[in-house]
C-alpha cells in the first residue's frame, strides 16, 4: 500500500536536516526588530536556542503580550512559511493532522457505480491524495521547505489531543491505515502557546523550552511603539508607555495589552495630540480598557475624572 | 556591565569542569525549594549551554531557564537560586569594621517596608569621613537622576562597603545589611529630593522654590514622576541587594547562602504566617487563579456527559453528506449550579485565611447560583451585601469596620455564633446549599454546641469544614475542630493558596 507519496521522502533516515535559521544571539534581535517585533534578551536567547537545539517553544504569558505576534515575526523574519493552529476544545485528528474527504470519496464511489469496477479498484482509486485533507499539523512536517507552526493555546485541547501533538512532533511521522507511513519531509520551527488555563501534561513541557512573556517594561513598551506607530514622536510614546505601566499596576480585570496601548497611541495620533492631559487621557481610556470598572478606576487612581 | 561579564568569564575558566559541578549543587538547591527538575531538562540545559556565548551572562540565565524552570510561578525561585550560585565576584572584598550593639540584636526578618516608610534617621557612617560621605550620596542622586545604569550599580557598591559594614563570618542575613545600607543613604531623602527635581524640569525653567504638588504640574504628571522616581529607587535597591548577595556568598559559600535565604513558593506559603510582603502578592495571584479556575470548570462542564443525541441538528447535518449521518449531534445539559453559603471565622489569626477564601470564592461566583456570606467572632453577622461590588479590597474593608461580629468580649465562640447563624438563617438552608464553614476551631474552652452543626448537616446539601491549621495541631489545646468535623462531610487542612484551589475546584464538581 505504500504509494508514490512517500517515493521522495528521505528513505528509512532522518529528516533531512536544515541550515539554522540564525547566525547568533545579535543575528536574532536584529532581524526582529526588521520586521518590527521588539525582543528583550531573553526572549532572543529562547528563539535561538530553539532553533539550535531543534526544540519547541513553550511559550506563556498574559493575554496580549505579543505570544502569536513573536511566532509570525519569526515566519517573517526566516522567510518561512507560517502555518497556524488554532486550537480549541474538541480539536481532534481529523482537524488536527488530517481527514478523508468523505464526500468526494461518496461522490465517487457513485460515479464508479455505473460502470462495472471491482471493489479493490475503487478502494484504491479513494484512498490517494486527491481525496486527503491535509490540516496543519501534517501540511507542517510535510512542506517541502521547513516552516514555522504556530500551535496556539494549547492549554484549550484534551489531554489526548495534546498527546497526539506530541507524537507526531517527536516522531515526526504520521500513520495513515488506509495508506501507508508519511515522514516529514522538512522540521518545522514550532512554538505553542498557552494561557495556562491547565497544566500541560509533564511530557510536553519537558520537550520544550519554555519562554514566559512578561508585559514590557517601558523602555521595551517606548521601542514597540515607535517600531509600530513609526509616526508618534518620541515624547508621545514615552508617555504612553508610562501611562500603560502605570495603568497595569493597578488591580483591574484587564489589564491594557501591548495592542491596546499600539491602538491608543494610534487614536491619540489621529487626534492630533502632541502631549497627553487629564482631558484627553479621559477621552480615550476606553481604547485602553474595557471595562467600565476598570475605567472608573483608572480615571480615579490617576487623578484625571 | 562589561567589568562584571569579564569577571563572570574568568570565574567560569576558572572553575572549568567545576562548571558542571556548580551546574548540579544549582539543580539540588532548585528541587530542594520544590521545582521540579528532571535529568533530561538537566542534559538539555548542559548542552543549551555549548550554543550560547558564556560570558553573555543574560543568555547564559535564560538558556538554564528555559530549559529547566517550565512553570512561570517557579521564576521568582529559579531567579533567587541563580544568583547566588552564579554570582559575579563582588565589587570589592568585605572589610572589617566595628559592630553596633543595639543593631545586632535586631532581628533578620525586620519589616523593611516599615522603615522605608518612616524613613531618616542619620545612621553612623561606617567609619568614613563625613565628606566622604556626603560626595558618595551625591553622586548616588545624580545617578539616580540621570538613570544612569553603571553609576547607579558602582553607587549601590560604594554604599555598601560604606554603609552595611559587613564582616566575615557573622551569622547575620541580608536583609540587615540592606537595612543598614539604605539607612545610611536616606532613601526618603534621594527620593524627595528626585521628585523636586522632576518637578522642576517639568515646570520648565521656573524657580525652584514653587514646586509643589499641584503646582504648574498635573495630578497625572505627578503620579507618572512619583512611579518613575520609585522605579529608579527599586533599581537602586536591587543592586544593593545584589552587591550584599554577592559578598555574602564569597565569604560563605553558595550553599550556605541559599540556605537562609530559602523561601517556599508563593503558592505554597502558609496563611497564617504570611509577611505583609507575601500576603500581598498572595492577594494579587487570587483573581488570575480564580479566572483560569472558572475557564477550566466551564471547560469540563461542556465536556462531561455530552447529553442525549440531538436528532434535529443531527439530521441536518446529515443532509451535506447525502442523508447519511456522519456526525451525531448532542445536546449540551443544563447544569445545575449549587447555592453557597460561606460561613467565616474573622477573629486574629484566622482573619486573613477567611479574607482569602472569601475573595476566592467571589471572584469565581459565575460558578454559583447564589453566594451568601457570614462572618463571626462570637456573633454572626451576614455580609453578603458587601460583595454586591467590583470593588473586592473595599468589601473586605466593610467587613472589618460594619460587620457586627462582637457579642461579649470579641473572643471567638463557636458555640454562640452557630446558635445564632442557626436562629436566624437556618430556616433558608435548604437541600440546595452547600454550607463552608472555615475557621481553626479554638472555641476558649466555650461550650461547642456541635448539635446546631448536626442540624445544619442534615439540612443542607453539603457541608465542608475548612481549617488553616496543620492537621497535627488539631484537637489540641483549645481546638475542637473534631467535635465539629464528625458531622461535616469534610474537614479540610487548607494552608496554603495550592489546597485553597483545590479545594474549591472540587466543590463545584460535587
Amino acid at each position: 500500500m505504500v504509494t508514490e507519496l512517500n517515493a521522495d521522502t528521505a528513505g528509512e533516515g532522518a529528516i533531512p536536516a536544515t541550515l539554522p535559521i540564525w547566525k547568533s544571539l545579535e543575528d536574532v534581535s536584529e532581524r526582529l526588530a526588521d520586521t518590527n517585533y521588539v525582543p528583550d534578551d531573553q526572549i532572543a536567547s529562547v528563539i535561538y536556542l530553539a532553533d539550535r537545539l531543534a526544540k519547541p517553544i513553550l511559550c506563556e504569558g498574559p493575554a496580549g503580550v505579543g505570544k502569536t505576534e513573536l511566532a509570525k515575526s519569526v515566519a517573517a523574519a526566516s522567510g518561512r512559511r507560517f502555518i497556524r493552529l488554532q486550537c480549541y476544545e474538541g480539536l481532534d485528528e481529523a482537524k488536527a493532522l488530517y481527514e478523508w474527504n468523505y464526500k468526494k470519496q461518496l461522490l465517487r464511489i457513485q460515479a464508479d457505480q455505473a460502470k462495472d469496477h471491482e471493489w479493490n479498484e475503487i478502494e484504491d482509486s479513494i484512498f490517494n491524495e486527491d481525496f486527503l485533507l491535509t490540516r496543519p499539523l501534517l501540511e507542517a512536517i510535510w512542506s517541502p521547505e521547513p516552516v514555522v507552526l504556530l500551535i496556539d493555546e494549547v492549554d484549550r485541547v484534551e489531554i489526548e489531543t495534546e498527546a497526539l501533538l506530541l507524537e507526531v512532533l517527536s516522531d515526526f511521522q504520521v500513520s495513515i491505515p488506509e495508506f501507508g507511513t508519511l515522514r516529514a519531509r522538512s522540521q518545522p520551527t514550532v512554538l505553542l502557546t498557552s494561557n495556562n488555563t491547565r497544566e500541560l501534561s509533564e511530557a510536553l513541557k519537558r520537550r520544550c523550552l519554555y519562554l514566559h512573556i512578561k508585559y514590557p517594561d517601558i523602555d521595551r513598551e517606548r521601542a514597540i511603539i515607535q517600531a509600530r506607530v513609526p509616526e508618534a514622536d518620541e515624547a508621545l510614546a514615552d508617555q504612553v508607555a508610562r501611562i500603560a505601566h502605570s495603568i497595569r499596576s493597578l488591580d483591574l480585570k484587564k489589564a491594557p495589552s501591548i495592542s491596546e496601548t499600539i491602538d491608543w497611541a494610534r487614536t491619540l495620533l489621529l487626534l492630533g495630540v502632541k502631549k497627553i492631559d487629564a482631558v484627553t487621557a479621559k477621552s480615550t481610556l476606553n481604547v485602553l480598557l474595557k471595562y467600565q470598572s476598570d475605567i472608573e478606576k483608572a480615571e480615579r487612581e490617576l487623578e484625571i475624572e | 556591565m562589561s567589568i562584571t561579564d569579564t569577571e563572570y568569564k574568568d570565574a567560569l575558566l576558572r572553575t572549568g569542569e567545576g562548571m558542571q559541578k556548580t551546574l548540579l549543587a544549582f539543580v539540588d538547591e532548585l528541587r530542594l525549594v520544590g521545582v521540579p527538575v528532571s535529568i533530561s531538562e538537566v542534559l538539555d540545559a548542559l548542552s543549551s549551554l555549548s550554543h550560547i556565548p558564556l560570558s553573555d551572562r543574560t543568555a547564559f540565565k535564560a538558556s538554564l531557564g528555559a530549559t529547566m524552570v517550565k512553570n512561570a510561578a517557579h521564576y521568582a525561585a529559579f531567579d533567587a537560586a541563580f544568583e547566588i550560585f552564579f554570582a559575579i565576584k563582588p565589587f570589592e572584598s568585605v572589610e572589617g569594621s566595628q559592630t553596633d550593639e543595639l543593631e545586632e540584636s535586631m532581628k533578620e526578618d525586620s519589616d523593611l517596608s516599615d522603615f522605608l516608610q518612616s524613613g531618616e534617621q542619620p545612621g553612623p557612617g561606617g567609619g568614613a569621613g563625613d565628606t566622604d560621605v556626603q560626595a558618595l550620596l551625591e553622586s548616588i542622586f545624580e545617578a539616580l537622576l540621570n538613570d544612569n545604569e553603571s553609576e547607579i550599580r558602582s553607587g549601590a557598591r560604594q554604599a555598601v562597603t560604606v554603609f552595611a559594614s559587613m564582616e566575615p563570618g557573622r551569622p547575620v542575613g541580608g536583609t540587615y545589611y540592606l537595612y543598614r545600607t539604605l539607612r545610611g543613604v536616606h532613601v526618603e531623602n534621594l527620593a524627595r529630593r528626585l521628585r523636586e527635581a522632576g518637578r522642576k524640569e517639568h515646570v520648565g525653567g521656573g524657580d525652584g522654590d514653587a514646586a509643589k504638588p499641584g503646582d504648574g504640574i498635573s495630578a497625572l504628571e505627578e503620579r507618572l514622576l512619583r512611579e518613575d522616581v520609585d522605579r529608579r529607587l527599586e533599581k537602586f535597591k536591587s543592586e544593593v541587594k545584589d552587591e550584599i548577595r554577592r559578598r555574602l556568598v564569597d565569604d560563605r559559600g553558595a550553599e550556605a547562602v541559599a540556605k537562609t535565604t530559602r523561601k517556599p513558593l508563593l503558592e505554597e506559603v502558609d496563611f497564617m504566617h504570611a509577611t505583609s510582603v507575601e500576603m500581598a502578592e498572595l492577594r494579587s495571584m487570587i483573581n488570575p487563579l480564580a479566572r483560569r479556575l472558572q475557564a477550566r470548570l466551564a471547560m469540563r462542564r461542556r465536556h462531561r456527559n455530552r447529553g442525549r443525541l440531538d436528532v434535529r441538528k443531527t439530521m441536518r447535518e446529515s443532509l451535506s453528506s447525502g442523508g447519511v449521518p456522519l456526525y451525531p449531534r448532542y445536546k449540551h445539559p443544563r447544569p445545575s449550579k449549587p447555592e453557597l453559603w460561606i460561613v467565616c471565622d474573622i477573629s486574629g489569626s484566622v482573619a486573613s485565611f477567611a479574607r482569602f477564601t472569601l475573595q476566592f470564592i467571589y471572584a469565581i461566583q459565575l460558578q454559583f447560583s447564589k453566594v451568601r456570606s457570614f462572618v463571626f467572632i462570637d456573633e454572626v453577622d451576614e455580609v453578603t451585601d458587601f460583595f454586591k461590588t467590583d470593588d473586592l479590597g473595599k468589601a473586605l474593608q466593610r467587613i472589618n469596620n460594619e460587620a457586627n461580629v462582637v457579642w461579649i468580649d470579641g473572643h471567638s465562640d463557636y458555640g454562640n455564633a452557630f446558635t445564632r447563624f442557626y436562629q436566624r438563617y437556618g430556616d433558608q438552608v435548604t437541600k440546595k446549599s452547600s454550607v463552608i464553614i472555615t475557621g481553626d476551631a479554638r472555641n476558649n474552652y466555650h461550650s461547642s454546641e456541635a448539635e446546631v452543626i448536626a442540624e445544619l448537616a442534615d439540612h443542607s446539601r453539603h457541608l465542608f469544614w475548612l481549617n488553616p491549621e496543620p492537621t497535627a495541631y488539631w484537637d489540641t489545646g483549645d481546638s475542637i475542630v473534631s467535635e465539629y468535623g464528625t458531622h461535616c462531610e469534610g474537614v479540610h487542612e487548607v494552608r496554603n493558596l495550592k489546597q485553597l484551589e483545590v479545594f474549591v475546584e472540587s466543590l463545584v464538581d460535587h
